[in-house]
């Protein structure tokens, strides 16, 4: 019976904390660090609904993220559209690149769905470098100038990014909690449990993943565009990287695939991580954080595949479900 | 007389240079059950796999109710009204027993609630409902079967496949399992049981069809195929006899 409350009042009360934060810490820097966790997580919560809830592994969302990013900011610099409009457009867009994308990609199965989307990250990445319209490797910049809350520009106070970063991060959680308790959550989790099973049952299994792919790549490009409006530069580097791509996905099974929260908590304890290995390295090179995130891969494989949750269910299991962590995931941690 | 429910003709399935099926033709009426024997390697599996459209046969007709149904994909099979199991249970173990159950119900009931209703009932009918909100882990392998049984009939079939749902049981559960199948043909819908455990299909079959080596050797009541010194010879061995024979 605990976790039936436990776990929403949990997610409220840090919800609080975020919503607080920036009130009560004034330096700079680590306001800026909490901007850039809210932002890590909502891109987690975005990623587990194909890679988690469907079981598709993807590796390749920097591409969906880079949409959002390139679709705002060009709308913005060449026809001088709000980029909040530019954040539907960029949704809409990524979207339907990700139904093209996965088209062909969802016949493939398991390793092989992963490698393809690796393969779609890279051909992007390449493009837009190649391509001189889309900035190249040069990237765009965008005029530090404030004009309102349609112009989502912000030089003076960091505060306005982070209430958003927040309240896109709450967005996402709602997508997904609605998308996990209707029809779709279903399928998705029976998809990634049984896929034939699924099928037997009426389960179109490409239809499904594609509504997936879908709102999962909106979500992403939205994140984008929050990116690219807070930093007012990008280029392929830093919006379209592959190790952007699998920070994705790192959040996600960190914390714990999916489940609702896992995302969040994967998010706040990376970044963590990340930030502690950037004082301690200093500025060596940009190398630490794939070692970092090399080193979590391994770890979550070996002792904990469910995440973070995973090992928090093991330690305090909900009573009327018995437990469920210890009995079905526990092996690897004994 | 009208069209009977399922009509097999001429269904012929290779793999490369192995023959699975070969020109095998069979009917089954609404509300008939049917079983298919054979030993192991005789293709029945292949048969099931073919009518829910995991294959797509090489050659011949399978037709639902006068629709022609091969190599249809699976999910549109099964929109048409044929269900099966599984030779080896494929339940979703991340899920709890009545999600197993509502996953399929929600093929005809797309609102949650609706086929959360649907799934409790057919758990009730298969017995699982006390375990309703348990872990589908959890549950033992006659159990889960049972759940497989649970999950196709929420779907809402005219045709169920059952593939050796009464293998590995006790003998006090293969006769819950002869009572359920009955049950669920006095719902109307048609069954095809894959069976080695002939005290199981023997009792509760009307027809019988057998096979070996892909090909149908006989096909006819129970009590007469016990009786086939063919299907003898190929599969029952002399220590089966039929009830009464």
């Amino acid at each position: 019976m605990r976790r039936r409350w436990s776990w929403p009042a949990a997610g409220a009360a840090a919800a609080a904390a975020a919503a607080l934060f920036p009130l009560l810490v004034a330096r700079p820097t680590w306001q800026n660090t909490a901007i850039l966790m809210l932002m890590t997580a909502q891109l987690g919560v975005a990623w587990n609904v194909l890679g988690g809830y469907a079981g598709q592994v993807s590796l390749g969302h920097a591409a969906f993220f880079g949409t959002g990013a390139y679709v705002s900011t060009l709308l913005s610099l060449k026809l001088g559209v709000s980029p909040w409009l530019g954040m539907l457009a960029g949704g809409g867009t990524a979207s339907l690149l990700a139904l093209l994308v996965g088209w062909p990609c969802f016949r493939l199965k398991g390793h092989y769905f992963a490698m393809a989307t690796i393969a779609v990250g890279e051909i992007v990445q390449a493009l837009v470098n190649g391509w001189d319209a889309l900035g190249g490797a040069v990237g765009f910049s965008l005029p530090l100038a404030e004009n309102g809350f349609w112009g989502f520009v912000w030089g003076r106070s960091k505060l306005p990014y982070h209430y958003i970063a927040l309240s896109l991060l709450l967005l996402t959680l709602l997508v997904n909690w609605a998308v996990a308790r209707s029809r779709i959550g279903y399928y998705l989790r029976a998809i990634k449990d049984e896929p034939d099973a699924a099928r037997s049952l009426g389960v179109s299994l490409t239809r499904y993943k594609l509504y997936a792919i879908a709102i999962s790549s909106f979500l992403v490009a939205t994140g984008g565009t929050l990116y690219a409006q807070k930093e007012l530069f990008i280029d392929p580097g830093s919006t379209l990287s592959t190790s952007l791509s699998i920070k994705m996905a790192l959040v996600a099974i960190l914390g714990g695939v999916g489940t609702l929260g896992g995302p969040v908590l994967g998010a706040v304890v990376l970044t963590f991580i990340e930030e502690a290995s950037r004082i301690v390295f200093g500025g060596t090179g940009r190398g630490t954080d794939l070692v970092v995130y090399g080193l979590l891969i391994v770890l979550i494989a070996v002792y904990q595949p469910a995440g973070i949750v995973g090992f928090l269910r093991e330690r305090w299991p909900a009573r009327e479900a018995g437990p469920r962590g210890a009995g079905a995931r526990g092996e690897g941690a004994t | 007389m009208s069209a009977p429910l399922l009509e097999v003709e001429g269904l012929t399935k290779r793999f490369g240079g192995l023959v699975a099926n070969e020109d095998v033709s069979f009917a089954v009426g609404a509300g008939e059950i049917v079983g298919l024997i054979g030993p192991n390697g005789a293709g029945k599996t292949t048969v099931f796999n073919s009518l829910a459209g995991f294959f797509a046969p090489s050659s011949g007709e399978i037709r639902l109710g006068g629709l022609p149904i091969a190599g249809l994909p699976p999910e549109s099979v099964a929109a048409l009204g044929v269900a099966r199991t599984f030779q080896i249970v494929r339940i979703f173990k991340s899920m709890t027993v009545l999600e197993n159950a509502m996953v399929g119900a929600m093929l005809r009931h797309r609102a949650v609630p609706a086929a959360a209703r649907l799934g409790y009932e057919m758990l009730r009918f298969t017995g699982l409902e006390r375990r309703a909100h348990e872990p589908a882990s959890r549950l033992t392998v006659a159990e889960q079967k049972r759940l497989e049984i649970a999950r196709a009939l929420a779907t809402g079939p005219r045709l169920l496949l059952l593939d050796e749902v009464m293998a590995g049981l006790t003998p006090s559960e293969v006769q819950e399992a002869v009572e359920m199948v009955k049950r669920i043909r006095d719902r109307g819908i048609a069954c095809v049981v894959v069976e080695h455990v002939m005290e199981g299909i023997m009792p509760i079959a009307d027809r019988m069809l057998v096979l070996e080596r892909g090909r149908k050797i006989a096909e006819g009541p129970p009590a007469a195929i016990a009786s086939d010194p063919a299907v003898i010879a190929a599969y029952l061995g002399e220590e089966y006899r039929a009830p009464g024979a």
